[in-house]
């Protein structure tokens, strides 16, 4: 967006002006995400730079506070390393406990979430689908409703189902939190796909199934893969329903950050963030990368 | 022979008219797309409508006092209005003798406590006497206590006695009814919903348009830019947004605590002096900075997918026709981002009316949202129903502002990413 010739100083004050404005608005969306990780390195137990850190004193920096998240809720944190120490901590450590907790119930929901929502989308997007626009808002709802409602929805339903306190209960209800996201990207994948595509390959001999894999998926797939991604997130993210319906065991990731915020506050906190922002990361890598090969495939040219 | 021709309908290979065949193919396909949508549409039912509804209808729900006073519900339903009578005071005692052999009487007794606050112990403890007394049951009951005789306690108990009640609702708003069942505002020292709900709508609308000013200059940027810088400076805005909401209100409490770094800078830079360190969090402002910065995206993204639909040459051709660059924009772009502007407020307000984390762990006291509420009476006072009658009054204002949405902008057009 260069300068225009013609412009009046006043005006080539104000483009800077708002360059300049631009430019903290930029810092104020990405600063306070990596401001965590050089503080994760703090040696002392303060969420504030020391004065050793500020003059790049190494002393000032350790990586104590991610031992501790190795460590923490250990039986024998200060044996000898080796296998048994590992699998002390691969049994015992609370992080690790909360990650894979994390994990099995993300990826389940992950799972759940991709199979209903991909096929509810396919017939979704075909236009001759009854009352389309109602069932969509329906199906969208779980992301536009509080997710307190929904928590507070569930305690009583599995209270009286008996899904509280169960892997599946917590399950079901991250699955129905991402299922709107895989709706959302898989739908708009399939916004200007060519019918006629299909329709040559059945005319050809193709059985549905073979269709289904041979000409549809190929072309969804980058929106379904990052609809998972979505819907993996929220659920690797999700806190309230977790506090409202899981056991007092069953920790993930969320709810043993929330636990530390308002418990025992030490910088370990800003290790699992940092961890976590670096996942984010990953993440958001590989959906861009998706939502390219998905112009591509579909012949939108970047402009 | 043309007329023939005409006169006898169009037919398939198989014989059957063209139009019943299209019909009967028009109605299969039809079919096929219900079929796809309807293991979701049941999975949604299951897992998210029907427990919902489960939660309003425990709203209006008022069985802990009918189910378990079967006597007294009787004598209600029979006597209405009247005074107490003796077969009121024996029925009462039945009923208090009944609900301490079935171990009720605490839920009793907490029912009619939401209305009228003390009373709690004052069931449970005559309940403990209820099983030596003898008629006159009147005299029986005064002597174990006095308020008994309470006429706004028997018109507690008589609202009480119906399934339903509206009384939670009321109570969500800071009302009551008194003793002759006409509505009321709570005293003054114990109205606390309305305020948190009108606090709740002031902070929401703050955030928006704070994200609308933050930005729109943001989106205008990334939509004029060419690709290959505007798709760089997109990652600064999708970084959030992928990063969990634990993560980012995390760093904003190191950032705005007392001792945190803007604090530290603050002073490092001499604006402030080390005793005057500003109380950024913990308060309305703590709540208003993270959320802003939580929800900018949802209002950046909207407004991006508008603003790059407009062609450059319109701002060009008013130019070209004398307009000043203030005016261009004005009268030319602005009015053409509306439908964006209007797309990110909606979403954002509808995401910050029902925000429970980060008002959580920033808010303090003052800074918390009606979402904390429901939580607080969810999982410290176990006041179920009020919480039910919080989240269904939540749950209308959100479900009204999606109708909304889907009205202006349609919920095909939302965008992740």
């Amino acid at each position: 967006m260069a300068i225009p010739v013609y412009a009046t100083p006043l005006e080539r004050a104000w483009t800077w002006a708002y360059r300049i404005g631009c430019g903290l608005i930029f810092l104020f969306l990405i600063a306070p995400i990596l401001i965590i990780i050089p503080l994760s390195f703090n040696a002392e137990p303060y969420f504030t730079f020391t004065d050793a850190m500020l003059s790049f004193d190494p002393a000032g920096y350790s990586m104590r506070w991610y031992e501790t998240l190795l460590t923490f809720g250990m039986n024998r944190p200060d044996a000898p390393g080796g296998a048994a120490w590992w699998a002390d901590v691969w049994h015992n450590a609370a992080w690790v406990q909360a990650a894979k907790n994390s994990i099995i119930i993300g990826v389940s929901a992950t799972l759940l979430a991709t199979l209903l929502g991909t096929i509810a989308a396919l017939g979704l997007s075909r236009p001759e689908m009854p009352f389309r626009r109602t069932i969509m808002a329906v199906l969208i709802s779980p992301m536009i409703v509080p997710v307190i409602i929904t928590a507070t929805g569930l305690y009583f339903f599995y209270s009286a189902t008996g899904l509280a306190n169960s892997y599946a209960g917590i399950i079901l209800a991250h699955a129905t939190l991402g299922i709107p996201f895989v709706i959302i990207t898989v739908t708009a994948t399939l916004v200007g796909f060519d019918h006629s595509l299909t329709r040559a390959a059945m005319n050809l001999g193709a059985s549905p199934p073979r269709v289904f894999f041979r000409i549809i998926m190929p072309l969804i797939l980058p929106g379904v893969v990052s609809g998972a991604l979505f819907a993996f997130v929220t659920s690797f993210d999700e806190v309230v329903v977790v506090l409202f319906v899981a056991a007092h065991d069953q920790q993930t990731i969320p709810r043993q950050m929330w636990n530390g915020i308002r418990e025992q506050i030490s910088p370990a906190i800003l290790a699992a963030a940092t961890l976590l922002v670096i996942f984010s990361i990953i993440l958001l890598t590989t959906v861009e990368l998706l939502r390219r090969r998905s112009e591509r495939l579909r012949g939108i040219k970047q402009s | 022979m043309p007329e023939a021709r005409t006169a006898a309908p169009l037919r398939t290979a198989d014989g059957v008219p063209l139009k019943t065949a299209l019909a009967r193919a028009q109605r299969r396909a039809k079919w096929r797309a219900a079929g796809l949508v309807l293991p979701l549409l049941l999975f949604i039912l299951a897992s998210f409508v029907i427990p919902i509804g489960q939660m309003l209808f425990r709203s209006v729900s008022n069985d802990e006092f009918s189910s378990h006073m079967p006597h007294m519900v009787a004598w209600f339903a029979e006597n209405g209005d009247a005074e107490p009578d003796d077969a009121a005071w024996e029925a009462l005692v039945l009923d208090l003798r009944q609900a301490r052999e079935d171990r009720t009487i605490g839920l009793i007794g907490t029912r009619v406590n939401y209305e009228l606050s003390g009373t709690r112990s004052l069931f449970t403890s005559t309940a403990r006497k209820a099983e030596d007394m003898e008629p006159p049951y009147r005299e029986a009951l005064l002597d174990a206590d006095e308020d008994w005789a309470d006429p706004e306690l028997w018109g507690v108990m008589r609202r009480a006695s119906s399934p339903y009640t509206d009384a939670f609702y009321l109570a969500a708003v800071d009302r009551t009814r008194d003793a002759t069942g006409s509505v009321e505002m709570v005293d003054e020292n114990r109205q606390v919903y309305v305020a948190i709900f009108w606090r709740t709508l002031v902070l929401s609308v703050t955030i928006a348009l704070l994200c609308l000013l933050l930005g729109y200059p943001i989106a205008h940027l990334l939509a004029t830019l060419p690709m290959r810088y505007s798709n760089l400076l997109m990652i600064l805005v999708l970084l959030p947004f992928w990063t969990s909401l634990l993560v980012r209100t995390t760093s904003w409490m190191v950032l705005l605590q007392s001792q945190g770094v803007v604090n530290d800078v603050l002073v490092w830079i001499g604006i402030i002096g080390e005793d005057g360190r500003i109380q950024m969090m913990y308060n309305q402002a703590g709540t208003v900075i993270a959320m802003t910065h939580i929800l900018l995206p949802f209002m950046i993204l909207p407004l991006y997918s508008v603003m790059r639909t407009i062609p450059p040459s319109y701002a060009r051709a008013a130019r070209s026709l004398g307009a000043t660059s203030w005016t261009t924009f004005r009268r030319i772009y602005l009015p053409q981002t509306v439908p964006g502007m209007g797309a990110g407020i909606l979403l954002v307000f509808i995401l910050a009316v029902g925000y429970y984390i980060t008002p959580a762990l920033v808010g303090g006291t003052t800074g918390t949202l009606i979402s904390n509420l429901i939580a607080f009476h969810m999982q410290e006072s176990h006041n179920w129903s009020l919480a039910a009658a919080l989240a269904g009054i939540l749950l209308a204002a959100v479900l009204l502002l999606y109708w909304l949405y889907d009205r202006l902008v349609g919920i095909d057009n939302m965008k992740l990413g």
